[in-house]
C-alpha cells in the first residue's frame, strides 16, 4: 500500500467539497425560516461544523472506523488519532489514513446538520449541541461502522455508495423523531410562515449540489472511472429531480424556485446510495422518482398529518433516502455490482430493505431515546416568549438584518 | 373619519390582526419601521463585547375607520399588542378629512367599506 498523489489529491479536494456543503445546507435552511430565526437557524449548521469536527478527531473516527468489536462499533484503538498517520489504510489503499479520516469527519458533520432543519425556529441552542454531540457518538459512529467500518449491514452486503442510509435515512429518521418531542412551531399551519429569502434557499441548494460532487464521486476514494460515474451519475439525478418538481409545483400552480432547489437536493439525497453501483443513466428515473415520492410525502406531511418537520427534514431525506436506498438495489448494475432487482438479482433487493429497516429502526429508537434525555434534563424547547420574539435575538444577541 | 397609526412590537403582529379580524375589521396597512422611545434601544452583542442598538425594529399600523370604531379598534389592539413590559409601542389617533377609492372614484364614508 503506497500513497497515490491522484488519488489523495482528490480525496483532499473531496473533503473540502463536502465541508462547503455544510455552510450551504446552513443557507439553504436559513433562507426558509422567518426572518428572526435566520442566525440561530444558521448558527446550528456552523457550530455543528465546529462541535463535530473536534469530537471526530478526538474519539467519534475511532468509534466507526477503528477496529471492529463485534460487527458493531469500531474499539478505541484510533481515539485522538493515535495510529491514524500518513500511510493508507485498510479503508483506501492509496490515500493517507489521515485523508479517509478528514473524509469521513465531513459526512459525520453534515449528517448532524442535516437533522437541524426539522427543529428550526423553536429548539434551544444548548439542547441541539448537547443533542448533536450524544447523537454523533450513540447513533452515527455505529451507523457508520455497520456500513462502512467493517460491521454487520457492510458485511452482509448491502450497497450504500456514499451514505444514503448512514447520512441520509440517519439523519431524516431521527429529525422525525425529534420533531415528535419537541412538536410544531407556535402558529403552525395558523399564521403565515414564508420563506424570509428564497434567493438565500436557491445559493444554499447550489453549494449543496457543488459539494455533493466530493461527497458522491469522491466516496470512490480514487480518482478513478468509478469516481466519474459516480459524479455523472449525481448531476442526472439532480437535475432529473430538479426538473421534475418544477413541473410538479407548475402543476399545482406556478413553477417555483424553491421547488427546484427542493428537488435537486431530492435527488441527490436519491443518488447518493447508488452513484458507484449504477449507470449515469440510471440517475433519471431514480431523480424524477425521487422528487415524485418526496414532493408526496411533504404534502402528506403538511396537509394530512399536520406535521411540523419545519424544513422537511424527513420528507426529502428520509423517504429520498430510504427510495435511494431501494432503487440501488433496484438499479445496480451487473458491471459494477452483482446487480440488482432488474438484472435477476432480488437478493440485493432485500438487503437493502434490511438496511432501511435496521438503521431507520435504530436512528427512530435512538434519537426518540437520546432527545427525551435532553428534554427531561435541560429542556428541548426555548421558553413561549423567547419563540415568539425570535431565536435570533432571545437565543444569540444577534440578527440578521440590523443596522440602520 | 378616523386613521390610528399603532406603533406594535413585530412578534405582536399575528396577534393584534387576529383580534382585529374577530371584530369584523381587516383592512389594514402594515410598514417596516425603526424607532427608539425612551428605553432607548437594547444591548445586542457584537463580535467581542456589546453594541448599543438604538432604533429598534417595529411594525406600524394604519387603520382607516369610521369615527364610531375607533375606540373599539384602539382597544382591541392595546388588548392584543400589550405584554406590560416597555417597548410595547403608542397608538395615534388622526382625523381624515376625505377617502377615495381609485377604482371607481367614490368619495368619503362609502369609499372605506
Amino acid at each position: 500500500m503506497s500513497v497515490n498523489s491522484g488519488d489523495t489529491a482528490w480525496i483532499l479536494v473531496s473533503s473540502a467539497l463536502v465541508m462547503l456543503m455544510t455552510p450551504g445546507l446552513a443557507l439553504f435552511y436559513g433562507g426558509m425560516v422567518r426572518r428572526k430565526n435566520v442566525i440561530h437557524t444558521i448558527m446550528m449548521s456552523f457550530a455543528v461544523l465546529a462541535l463535530v469536527s473536534l469530537l471526530w478527531v478526538l474519539y467519534g473516527y475511532s468509534l466507526g472506523f477503528g477496529p471492529d468489536v463485534g460487527n458493531i462499533i469500531g474499539n478505541l484503538e484510533f481515539v485522538g488519532l493515535s495510529g491514524v498517520g500518513l500511510a493508507p489504510s485498510g479503508y483506501a489503499s492509496t490515500v493517507p489514513h489521515l485523508a479517509f479520516m478528514m473524509f469521513q469527519a465531513m459526512f459525520a458533520i453534515i449528517t448532524v446538520a442535516l437533522i437541524t432543519g426539522a427543529v428550526v425556529e423553536r429548539i434551544k441552542f444548548s439542547a441541539l449541541l448537547v443533542f448533536g454531540a450524544l447523537w454523533m457518538t450513540l447513533i452515527y459512529a455505529p451507523v457508520a461502522h455497520w456500513v462502512w467500518g467493517g460491521g454487520w449491514l457492510g458485511n452482509l452486503g448491502i450497497l450504500d455508495f456514499a451514505g444514503g442510509t448512514v447520512v441520509h435515512i440517519n439523519a431524516g429518521v431521527s429529525a422525525l423523531a425529534l420533531v415528535m418531542l419537541l412538536r410544531s412551531r407556535k402558529g403552525f399551519l395558523k399564521v403565515p410562515m414564508e420563506p424570509h429569502n428564497t434567493p438565500m434557499v436557491m445559493l444554499g441548494a447550489a453549494l449543496l449540489w457543488f459539494g455533493w460532487f466530493g461527497f458522491n464521486a469522491g466516496s470512490s476514494l480514487a480518482a478513478d472511472g468509478l469516481a466519474a460515474n459516480a459524479f455523472a451519475a449525481t448531476n442526472t439525478a439532480a437535475a432529473a429531480a430538479a426538473f421534475t418538481w418544477i413541473l410538479l409545483s407548475w402543476r399545482q400552480r406556478r413553477p417555483t424556485l424553491i421547488g427546484a432547489a427542493t428537488g435537486a437536493v431530492a435527488g441527490l439525497v436519491a443518488i447518493t446510495p447508488a452513484a458507484g453501483f449504477v449507470i449515469p443513466i440510471a440517475g433519471i428515473p431514480i431523480g424524477i422518482g425521487a422528487a415524485v415520492v418526496c414532493y408526496y410525502a411533504l404534502l402528506f406531511m403538511k396537509t394530512k398529518l399536520h406535521f411540523d418537520d419545519s424544513l422537511d427534514v424527513f420528507a426529502v431525506h428520509g423517504v429520498g433516502g430510504i427510495f435511494g436506498a431501494l432503487a440501488t438495489g433496484i438499479f445496480a448494475a451487473a458491471s459494477l455490482t452483482d446487480g440488482g432487482l432488474l438484472t435477476g438479482n432480488g437478493m440485493q433487493f432485500l438487503k437493502q430493505v434490511v438496511g432501511v429497516v435496521a438503521v431507520g429502526g435504530f436512528a427512530f429508537v435512538g434519537s426518540w431515546l437520546i432527545g427525551k434525555l435532553v428534554d427531561v434534563t435541560i429542556g428541548l424547547r426555548v421558553s413561549e416568549t423567547e419563540e415568539t420574539v425570535g431565536l435570533d435575538i432571545s437565543e444569540h444577541s444577534e440578527r440578521a438584518y440590523g443596522g440602520f | 373619519m378616523k386613521k390610528i397609526e399603532a406603533i406594535i412590537r413585530e412578534e405582536k403582529l399575528d396577534a393584534v390582526k387576529g383580534a382585529l379580524e374577530e371584530k369584523g375589521l381587516v383592512g389594514l396597512t402594515v410598514s417596516e419601521v425603526s424607532g427608539r422611545g425612551e428605553q432607548k434601544g437594547l444591548p445586542l452583542l457584537g463580535r467581542a463585547g456589546e453594541e448599543r442598538v438604538d432604533f429598534l425594529p417595529k411594525l406600524k399600523l394604519e387603520i382607516i375607520c369610521h369615527d364610531k370604531d375607533c375606540s373599539q379598534v384602539v382597544e382591541t389592539i392595546c388588548e392584543a399588542a400589550r405584554t406590560g413590559a416597555i417597548g410595547d409601542g403608542k397608538i395615534f389617533i388622526l382625523p381624515v378629512e376625505d377617502v377615495v377609492r381609485v377604482r371607481t372614484g367614490e368619495k368619503g364614508e362609502v369609499a372605506l367599506k
